[in-house]
């Protein structure tokens, strides 16, 4: 199990270092400088600028000192805030992007898990039918279609909740972007679950497990849980990912000052470090989440750990 | 079948009417009117779906907006069948180091954040719409090549293809006799529910603005449009909100309604 | 009053009716076989029994457990029978475990879900229950995940969670099936001496295990009961023409005539053959270790052996579709090298093979013309396509498959005529040499009979020369010419049927003969010849393979590899081979 763990750590640095080398190389070759955008400046001012940026080494130099800081925690300094680095702007803007995401994603375990084993107990009834169209249904709304449908109707419309980030620290202000971002998520689990609960239930060792009287509950908790759970556990990295995506649109729409929505102004301004060291975040959380994953199934799957 | 029949019937009626729909109506798409903006869907001046808040005609944009989300997302597939499905197969058929390696190479983009690369791509290049359709495409090939892999490793390891090989059956007519037909239905299954995929990373790209550029149109840069102006004219959100969400839903159940076509026809 | 009393019982699924009026009476303590081939309803109802059906079927008759209605019953009293008055054993245990819970904690939760333990006590009725099965450190054993077992002990435990809660009727759905021989008779002899007083059902296709281990028998045919009664007297006197057939087409190893042996030039000659396979992390496996042997022309030789013996890569090898790690084959004079795409044309026409699993050896969008007629593409280009349809329809018409199959796709052929499919494409080139592995292991007994036939009469016909691949000695007896003996990736015996049958001189060729169950209820069942299973390629024992299984080891058998040498026209590998 150590080995296992330790290899797949290992396995995951270069991911990382591939991720990191792409976004630093894209950034690069972007065509002009990112200062030439909107006025032309005086040579020794660029040839200023240049120096203080480290523009002017070459690039494996530059790729060197980017991870050497990223070592450190440090993303840089950001082009377009003069005074403040990447990493400040990151981490002032990430409390909040983290709590609605991790609110969305217990949100959507929870009822997704729990309404797809509903289906796949009654598989075939109009219970079961109900809860698949509506959970298509979900998987086919895009999150920026729902967001605004929902403030129509609850802000707009009943006035029940607030349609934007209040700055007072209220509860319900968490309401609407947590539910927004966790629906596709729900939904994606919810079939997820079902399909591999009847799959699971129809293995040869819980008709074991029922021929020995076991009942259904019983089956069902110490059977199947375990097995049917997989896919869903296997597919939490996506699920943090689609959930970093749509907490670009969530946090556009309800104006909140989290990461996406920097993300999505440093991209709208050219300030390219803030973008690049976004992109560098996300997929540092992302590898790191799709490890944890890796392991977490080897815990469970007692077969995986001997590959 | 009557799920795909019913949803496959709904997509062709949108797509016609997205085609013939602007030739019918006497309106453009560019030509704004500052005496009718945001003005309610009527039957006057053939303005079905209203006005924008430049007074363009909306039924028109709504229509051309179809059109570019239905092609982004064929163009995005088709780059997404041939390059998953050329590397899933060298994968799977050649098997071995070569196909652990370039699985391991598959696994690696997956832990990519790829929304992000593909919004940093368009910054960088400036929006240009052929880059979206590859970008698009680039991004959904990794599953088709993933069962892709894993159909053709299974099939080459069946017997049938083992008694091929054995007779001296060539290798070109084991790869298109006797393992491409038998990878057909999950490939078509695999691609309806690409193209849903496609479609909504357009608009998501769109609805950001960093997709298509004005005048031009697509769904998710209505939906982004209509968003700012739901309080006063909620239909400039919801008809293009709606179409979007049928399109999708659509391409969902024909999805589904194939793959359990195809898996009761393999259960034979 | 019948502790288990079926009358009528029916199951339907929509049109398609798979049992059809059967009637079945168990008494307490007594055991009962429920023999048929595929198809025939026999595990369907024994689901019946236990309330178990997919909910797609419709059940009408009557199924009385002790006097008291099964069918129809809520699922409550249904759960207080599961285990606790019906134990059930199902044929493959590595899919009847599960393989994510240890199997101490599986058996534990039959006994906390009937209330027959508290948390505390239950784990050491566990342990003592699987030492009562014969699981070695039941301790250690307790704590292992299905995986980690052999295919022997998975099965011990899950008759261990069969019978953990002490029912009065114990189901075994063809308990010995996914097992090796040897380990089939350690099965059976466990089942025979744990049961104690609790009544057997015992559904098998296998006459021979009924023969040795049932009282009475009921024979099903599609669905309906063909005959029942006790079994020496079925066995007897066979009323029902199906019994006949099966009985007839049951294949004795204890005796019948060997076929003549056959005095051809040598065809193909196997020389120190050795396959060996990397693993994962490195580790290499031996699974063929220098066998040779000859054929020749128009004879058969079968290669017999358990899981894992070798017999497989070693024809693999010599078709060309492994690799060979050393040794040579010379096929009519000519050395046969290299892997089978880079062979000359010839040489590929003249050996083909048939597979054990017609459904997987047949592309299934293919229509069997077209499967039968590609090696004529491939081999005779510029033949005319009549003159080629008139091959394939020729070819057909040997197997005994009429022109009206030529369109049909292999999903619309049975099991039998799939086959038959699958040996007209290897027939349709005229090979020389035809391999055939477990060619005849997935079909019923009277269609296995058909195919044997139809094997011999082109053999008589073409002079045809056939390796004949088998775990089955009782087949291997009524086709082959000469056997080879093979244990671990080792050959340990190769003989003349006769001799091989007669006079065995290895320990496991004795052993795997004596583990066949006979097809009469006059012959006592033997006990289990051999302890143990096969030991792990990977890392095989020293000295002799078979010597941790051996009943005649000594010192020098765990130190000393025997050499394969000459005792009175048989090659044995053993240092102290049995003089019989």
């Amino acid at each position: 199990m150590l080995r296992y763990t330790l290899l797949r750590i290992l396995g995951a640095i270069p991911t990382l270092l591939l991720v990191i080398a792409l976004a630093f190389l894209m950034v690069h070759a972007a065509p002009g400088g990112p200062f030439d955008a909107e006025r032309r400046l005086p040579p020794e001012v660029e040839a200023n600028i240049a120096a203080k940026y480290h523009l002017d080494e070459p690039l494996p130099k530059q790729f060197a000192r980017y991870l050497g800081g990223l070592l450190q925690g440090d993303l840089g300094p950001s082009y377009r805030y003069r005074d403040r680095t990447v990493s400040e702007l990151i981490g002032s803007a990430f409390p909040n992007s983290l709590r609605i995401g991790a609110l969305a994603i217990l949100f959507a375990l929870l009822v997704g898990i729990s309404s797809g084993t509903y289906a796949a107990l009654r598989q075939g009834t109009l219970t079961d039918r109900f809860v698949m169209g509506l959970s298509m249904t979900g998987i086919s709304i895009p999150v920026f279609v729902i967001a605004p449908v929902l403030v129509l109707l609850f802000a707009v419309k009943l006035q029940w909740l607030p349609a934007g980030w209040t700055s007072t620290e209220s509860v319900s202000r968490y309401v609407l972007p947590v539910i927004t971002l966790a629906l596709p998520q729900i939904a994606y689990i919810a079939r997820l679950t079902r399909a591999s609960m009847i799959d699971v239930l129809g293995r040869d060792f819980v008709r074991t497990a029922r021929a020995q009287g076991l009942g259904t509950l019983r089956v069902v908790r110490v059977h199947a849980l375990k097995p049917a759970l997989l896919p869903v556990l296997s597919y939490m990295g996506p699920a943090i990912a689609g959930i970093i995506t749509g907490s670009v649109v969530v946090e556009e729409i309800f104006g909140i000052s989290g990461v996406g929505q920097q993300f999505v102004r440093g991209a709208l301004n050219r300030d390219y470090t803030l973008v690049l060291g976004v992109v560098v975040f996300y997929a540092t959380l992302i590898v790191a989440f799709n490890l944890i994953v890796d392991i977490l199934y080897a815990v469970i799957d007692p077969r995986v750990r001997y590959r | 079948m009557k799920t795909v029949k019913v949803t496959g019937s709904i997509l062709l009626a949108i797509a016609v009417a997205a085609i013939a729909g602007p030739w019918l109506s006497p309106n453009d798409y560019v030509t704004t009117n500052f005496n009718a903006i945001l003005s309610n869907p009527s039957i006057d001046g053939a303005r079905w779906f209203g006005t924008d808040d430049l007074g363009r005609d909306l039924f028109v944009r709504t229509m051309l907006g179809i059109r570019v989300t239905l092609a982004v997302a064929i163009v995005a597939s088709i780059v997404s069948l041939v390059i998953g499905v050329t590397y899933g197969a060298i994968a799977g058929y050649v098997g071995g180091r070569v196909d652990a390696v370039m699985m391991r190479f598959v696994d690696t983009l997956y832990a990519l954040p790829f929304i992000f690369f593909v919004i940093l791509l368009m910054v960088v290049f400036e929006r240009n719409f052929l880059l979206i359709f590859v970008a698009i495409g680039a991004i959904n090939w990794l599953d088709m090549a993933r069962i892709v892999r894993g159909q053709t490793l299974s099939l080459r390891e069946r017997e049938f293809v083992e008694a091929a090989r054995l007779t001296g059956v060539s290798t070109a007519r084991i790869v298109f006799r006797h393992i491409a037909p038998n990878l057909i239905g999950i490939v078509v299954v695999y691609i309806t529910l690409t193209i849903p995929q496609a479609i909504l990373f357009e608009s998501f790209l769109s609805f950001l603005g960093l997709g298509v550029q004005e005048p031009q149109t697509s769904l998710g840069t209505l939906v982004d449009a209509g968003v700012g102006h739901m309080e006063r004219a909620s239909w400039t959100l919801l008809i293009p909100a709606s179409l979007l969400a049928v399109i999708l839903l659509c391409f969902n159940f024909m999805g589904d309604g194939l793959r359990d076509y195809f898996d009761a026809r393999h259960g034979q | 009053m019948s502790l288990l009393d079926v009358t009528g019982l029916t199951i339907r699924y929509g049109n398609n009716t798979v049992v059809d009026g059967v009637n079945l009476f168990v008494e307490r303590g007594e055991s009962v076989g429920l023999v048929g081939e595929s198809g025939s309803g026999k595990s369907q109802s024994a689901m019946a029994i236990l309330g178990l059906l997919s909910a797609g079927a419709e059940v009408s008759g009557s199924i009385e457990f002790d006097g008291r209605q099964v069918l129809g019953a809520d699922e409550r009293w249904l759960d207080t029978l599961r285990a606790r008055r019906i134990g059930i054993v199902f044929q493959d245990p590595m899919q009847a475990l599960n393989p994510y819970l240890r199997v101490g904690i599986q058996l534990r939760q039959v006994l906390l879900a009937h209330g027959l333990a508290d948390a505390r006590s239950a784990d050491a009725r566990v342990t003592e229950m699987l030492a009562r099965v014969g699981l070695p450190d039941p301790q250690r054993q307790f704590r292992a995940y299905p995986h980690e077992l052999s295919g022997g002990m998975r099965q011990r435990v899950m008759i261990a969670s069969a019978l953990i809660a002490e029912p009065d009727l114990l189901i075994a759905d063809e308990p010995t099936t996914a097992l090796d021989v040897t380990v089939q008779a350690q099965i059976l002899d466990l089942l025979e001496d744990i049961r104690d007083n609790t009544a057997l059902l015992l559904i098998t296709h296998d006459l021979g295990i009924v023969a040795g281990h049932c009282e009475h028998m009921i024979v099903l045919e599609k669905g309906r009961v063909a005959e029942a009664g006790p079994t020496t007297s079925v066995f007897a006197s066979p009323r029902h023409e199906h019994t006949q057939t099966l009985l007839s087409a049951a294949l004795r190893v204890d005796r019948g005539a060997a076929p003549e042996p056959v005095d051809g030039r040598t065809l193909l000659a196997v020389d120190e053959a050795s396959v060996r396979y990397r693993e994962r992390g490195g580790a290499a496996l031996e699974a063929v270790n220098d066998v040779s042997f000859a054929l020749r022309q128009g004879e058969t030789v079968a290669v017999v052996g358990e899981s894992g013996s070798g017999k497989s890569s070693l024809v693999r090898a010599v078709l060309g579709l492994v690799p060979m790690a050393s040794g040579k084959v010379v096929y009519a004079g000519e050395p046969l090298e290299g892997p089978v795409q880079h062979r000359a044309r010839a040489q590929r026409r003249d050996l083909q093979l048939v597979f054990q699993d017609p459904a997987s050896a047949l592309n299934p969008q293919m229509r069997v013309q077209t499967i039968v007629e590609e090696p004529l593409l491939v081999h005779e280009r510029g033949m005319p396509s009549n003159e080629r349809l008139g091959r394939v329809t020729a070819i057909l018409a040997k197997v005994g498959l009429s022109d009206a199959f030529l369109r049909r796709f292999p999903h619309e052929l049975s099991g039998g005529q799939a086959q038959r499919v699958a040996i007209a494409r290897a027939l349709v080139l005229e090979p020389r040499v035809l391999v055939c592995d477990e060619a005849v292991a997935a079909l019923d007994g009277s269609v296995r009979k058909q195919v044997l036939e139809l094997l011999r009469n082109v053999q008589d016909e073409t002079g045809l020369s056939i390796i004949f691949i088998s775990h089955d000695l009782a087949v291997v007896r009524s086709i082959s010419h000469r056997v080879l003996v093979m244990y671990a990736g080792r050959l340990v015996e190769a003989a003349s049927n006769e001799q091989i049958f007669s006079t065995p001189l290895h320990p496991y060729t004795k052993a795997l003969i004596d583990s066949v169950p006979v097809p009469d209820p006059v012959v006592a069942p033997k006990a289990a010849p051999v302890r143990g299973e096969t030991p792990s390629l990977l890392n095989p024992p020293p000295g002799c393979v078979f010597h941790p299984r051996c009943p005649r080891v000594d010192d020098t058998c765990s130190v000393e590899r025997p050499r394969l040498r000459d005792s009175g026209g048989t090659r044995v590998a053993c240092h102290y081979p049995l003089d019989n």
